[in-house]
Formats: C-alpha cells, structure tokens, sequence
C-alpha cells in the first residue's frame, strides 16, 4: 500500500504539487493525467525521492519513505523503479550494461566500479530483455536503438530491479503510434503478470483510458479527479485542462497515439 | 512587387514587436561598443607598461640576429660528420639528459590524470555531492594551477633535494590543477539525463560517476591527456633551470657558460623530440577517438 499524506513541492514562490493525499493499492495501474506543469512529473519523483517533499509524507507498507536516508533510501529507489520520456539510458553503453544498471544498488563498490556482475545477473538482465523482444540487441551501444526500443530497454533495466512499484513518466510521449503501443503492452504485462503497481504519466487521455484501471488527475499541483474512466466525462475534462480560449469541447481523437484497433 | 519597408505596422501586437526589437538593438551596439572600449583601453595600457615600442622591437632585432649567427656551427662539406660529431660532442650524456626530461613529463602527467580525474566529479557544478566538497575541490585545483610549474619546482627542489623527483612533483601538481579544470568542464557539458536514470535505480554516486559520467567523457579526457603529455615534455625540458632535472640544467650551463653552438644543439634536440612526441600523441588521439566513436567507453 503506497500512501500520499498531504504531500507539497514548492519550487521558490511556485508550488508544483499541493498538498497531495492519495492511497494506491498493491497492483493497481494508476494513469495519471493533467495539463503541462500540473504537477505530474514532480508527483512521481517525490514517490522515489527523485525529489525531496517540502511538506508531507510517502508511506509504503507501514515504512516512511520521506525518512529514509543512505542505503535504505537507495532500496527504496531500488523497490520503486522509474522510467522517462526520455529514456535516460546511458547511450554510450551497450544495452546489456544499462539492463545491468537496475542490479547496482544491490553491489558493492569495487565490482561497480570494475563493472563486475555475477551470471545470474546477466542471465536475469538477458531474461528481462528476452521479455521485451530485445535479445539480439542485447550487446550493441543503446544509441543505436530507436526510441521504441530504448524505452524497452528502460523498462528492462526497472525489471531486474525487482521492483514493488514501478513509475513512468510520460513513457510514449517521444514515441510513434506503433512503440507506444508496444511500450503501454509493456507496462500493462508487467501490471498484470507480475503485480507490479504501476503509476504511469499520460498526456493521451484514450490511452490512459484504455490501460488504467483507475485515473488521476492533476491540475495546479491538486488532485481534481480521482476515480474510474468512465466517470471521466467532458464536463470533468474542461475542469482538469481549463480550456481557456477553446470554444468547442477536448476532442481526445486530436492528441490520441492509438492505432484503431481492428475489428476482432 | 509588395514594398515590404513601407508596410505599417497592422496590429498592437506586430507594432510591440518592433519596439522590442529596437530597444534589443539598441542593448546590443551598446555592449558591442563598451567591449570596443575596454579592450582598446587595455591594448593601451599594455604597450605604456610594457615599454612595448616599435622602436625598441627595430632596436633589438640586429642583436637577435647576432645571438643566432653565434649558435651556428661551422660546418663544412668535406669535414661534414666530424663538424657534426664536434656540434653534438657529448651526445651520449644530452641523450640521458633528454630520456630523463621525456620519462619526467610521462610520471608527471600520471599523476596530473588521477589527481585531475578524481577531483574534476566534485569539482564539477553538476555533479559534485555538496556545495563545500565543490568550494574545497575547486580551490585546490585553482592553486595547483595558478602557481607555475618553475615555482613549484624551486619549492620541491628545496624540499626533496635537487633531481627529477622535484621536476615530476612539481609538473605533475600544475597539471593535476590544469587537467582537473579542463576535465571538470567535461563533466559540466554532459547529458544529465544518464544520471536521472541511475539516480532512479539506486545507485550511489560513485556507481553514477562510472556508468552514466564516464562513457560521456573518455574520449575528451583521452584527448586532453595527450595534449597535456606534450605540454608536460616542454615544461620538463626547462625545469632543470631551477635543478628539477632534464635537459633544463645542461641548457642553464652552456648558456652561461657561452657555448653557443651547444645551445643551438640542445634546442634541435629539444625541438625534434617534441615534434615527434607532438606528431605522435595526435596521431593516437585520433585512433582512439575514432574507436571509442565506435565501441563506447
């Protein structure tokens, strides 16, 4: 059980996340949603402590996460593993070593440095990439894989750190139709198969609607939404993205990424 | 033919466009003009200090000549090994002297690249895990840099006896400072979305330094490395002056000495070694850029 307790971020006079409560049970796929600068971002890297929390506190299974420090906060973020827009893999590295990169918080000094891993090690990094359809790419260098992959990579690399959680922000907003579709899959597997928790940053409202089973969303740092898609109608969505200027209503259809599905 | 100069402005909005363009402008040639200023200002002052007078530069130049004329040797065609062999007389020693300078710049520069490397990730703005370790860090490598490498020596000389060990401490402190700045800016211009990801793994900061800084920065650190070994065999060929071994003390002695030819012999000595050292080093700074363009670090 992931607990939020009016958990706030100020930046200087901006306050990204305001006092922020929320309860996510084990298992669930949360989509999180809101417009640019709602608080998204900052949200999910307060969970892994990414960021510090100005007010407030994370609680996971009982334990308070905003105490943690040293080692134990270096768990955490091993038990709460994050993906990004932009990858954030080692380009320069192979593929295999950024896999590798999920395991170093459980080694020790020297082996890091020496880039020493054990076979098991490997065998679980190749295992995760073979999860992914990334085995034949396993030893090129990350920067010649397409964004697509990359992003699988990442996922790869939160796998093998044997997460409890996992957070992604804004996963398919760099990505084609295709990928993205390949990516979300991904999530929902991992979501489904392993039960893992998954918080995930949309800025598509179908995809969030079809892969979350609950969503939340975000507007000046508060939650203004909190409940299953359906609940979601367009009268809710002009309060959540404030549609300004705009006289007609949000056409999901003009952001969404989705290939239509074939009639089965 | 629209004439596009005499268009008005159509709305508020185009007309604000303008204004701030003009006002920007204006900023612009303002600052261009003050940096013509002081630099002119400078330029000035600096020929009025340094007595830097065409006359005095006209003045000096037939003594020059003079100076080069005596460093030549004589020698003719039908005696022209056994001039030479006269020029280059003692070979056998300057050839000691000039491995002993080569072999200085080369532990010299050992000890600039791990001091420089490990300092330049806390000394790096980015990267550095406390703003004092950043302050501290700093500072050191300002002072290892700022004092030159004859002070340093004339400090070590006093302190570990005349010899290369002075000349290796003391060139490899200047370069420790040099390399560690120019490492440390590396590290600054690096991509930080690597480190947001291993940040988010766990990984301590020594485990982010290896797998998300490195990569990104061996092929400049390589370069920087060789180009620093050929500064540190100059450097090492004129710290005998001050009794930090290498050539730099025979160079002393015949030029007080007055024996001009065998100056003339030790700077072409001097001048092919770092030639071929210079030609080297480049040659194997593009072979390594080129293969870790290839594989990664």
């Amino acid at each position: 059980m992931l607990e939020l307790r009016s958990l706030t971020r100020r930046f200087g006079d901006v306050t990204a996340v305001d006092a922020v409560s929320l309860t996510i049970a084990p298992g669930e796929m949360v989509g999180i949603i809101g417009r640019s600068g709602a608080g998204k971002s900052t949200l999910l890297r307060l969970i892994n402590r990414l960021l510090d929390p100005s007010e407030g506190q994370v609680s996971f299974g009982g334990q308070d996460i905003t105490a943690l420090a040293g080692r134990p906060l270096l768990e955490w973020r091993g038990r709460c593993a994050m993906i990004f827009q932009q990858f954030n893999l080692v380009e320069r590295l192979d593929v295999l070593t950024n896999v590798l990169i999920g395991r170093l918080y459980e080694r020790n000094f020297m082996s890091s440095m020496a880039k020493h891993f054990t076979a098991a090690e490997r065998t679980l990094a190749i295992q995760a990439l073979d999860r992914l359809d990334l085995v034949p790419q396993a030893l090129q260098r990350a920067a010649t894989l397409s964004g697509g992959q990359q992003q699988r990579v990442a996922i790869a690399r939160a796998l093998v750190q044997d997460p409890r959680i996992l957070l992604a922000d804004e996963p398919i907003a760099s990505l084609d139709p295709a990928n993205a579709t390949r990516v979300m899959d991904a999530l929902r597997d991992i979501n489904t198969n392993d039960g893992i928790t998954v918080l995930v940053n949309l800025h598509t409202l179908d995809t969030a609607r079809t892969y979350c089973g609950r969503i939340i969303a975000m507007r000046d740092g508060r939650v203004h939404f909190d409940g299953p898609p359906a609940d979601l109608t367009s009268a809710r969505l002009r309060d959540i993205y404030g549609t300004d200027n705009l006289e007609a209503d949000i056409d999901e259809s003009v952001t969404s990424t989705a290939i239509p599905a074939r009639a089965a | 033919m629209v004439a596009y100069a005499d268009t008005a402005p159509t709305s508020p909005v185009i007309a604000r466009f303008h204004d701030d363009y003009r006002a920007q402008r204006r900023t612009a040639l303002r600052n261009q003009f003050l940096f013509t200023l002081v630099f002119i200002l400078c330029y000035a002052a600096a020929t009025v200090v340094g007595d830097f007078y065409p006359a005095r530069i006209i003045e000096g130049f037939p003594r020059l000549g003079d100076f080069i004329v005596k460093t030549v040797p004589t020698i003719r065609f039908e005696t022209f090994w056994s001039d030479i062999a006269l020029w280059f007389q003692p070979w056998r020693f300057w050839l000691g002297l000039l491995v002993e300078t080569v072999l200085i710049a080369f532990l010299a520069t050992i000890i600039g690249v791990v001091g420089g490397f490990l300092l330049s990730f806390p000394a790096a703005r980015n990267l550095t895990p406390h703003p004092a370790v950043l302050w501290v860090s700093r500072r050191w490598l300002e002072i290892a840099r700022t004092v030159p490498e004859l002070v340093w020596a004339l400090i070590f000389v006093f302190s570990f006896g005349v010899g290369p060990i002075a000349g290796v401490l003391a060139i490899g402190l200047h370069a420790t400072g040099a390399l560690g700045k120019l490492y440390s800016e590396v590290n600054e211009n690096i991509d930080m979305k690597p480190v947001e990801g291993l940040r988010a793994a766990g990984a301590n900061w020594p485990q982010m330094i290896r797998y998300a800084v490195v990569p990104q920065v061996i092929p400049n650190i390589l370069s920087y490395t060789l180009l620093r070994f050929e500064i540190n065999v100059r450097a090492s060929s004129i710290i005998g002056y001050v009794g930090a071994g290498g050539l730099g003390g025979e160079l002393r002695q015949v030029i007080s000495f007055q024996e001009y030819t065998s100056i003339s012999a030790l700077f072409v000595m001097i001048l092919l070694t770092v030639i071929v050292i210079d030609f080297s080093c480049e040659k194997v700074r593009h072979r390594f850029i080129g293969i870790l363009g290839k594989v990664g670090g």
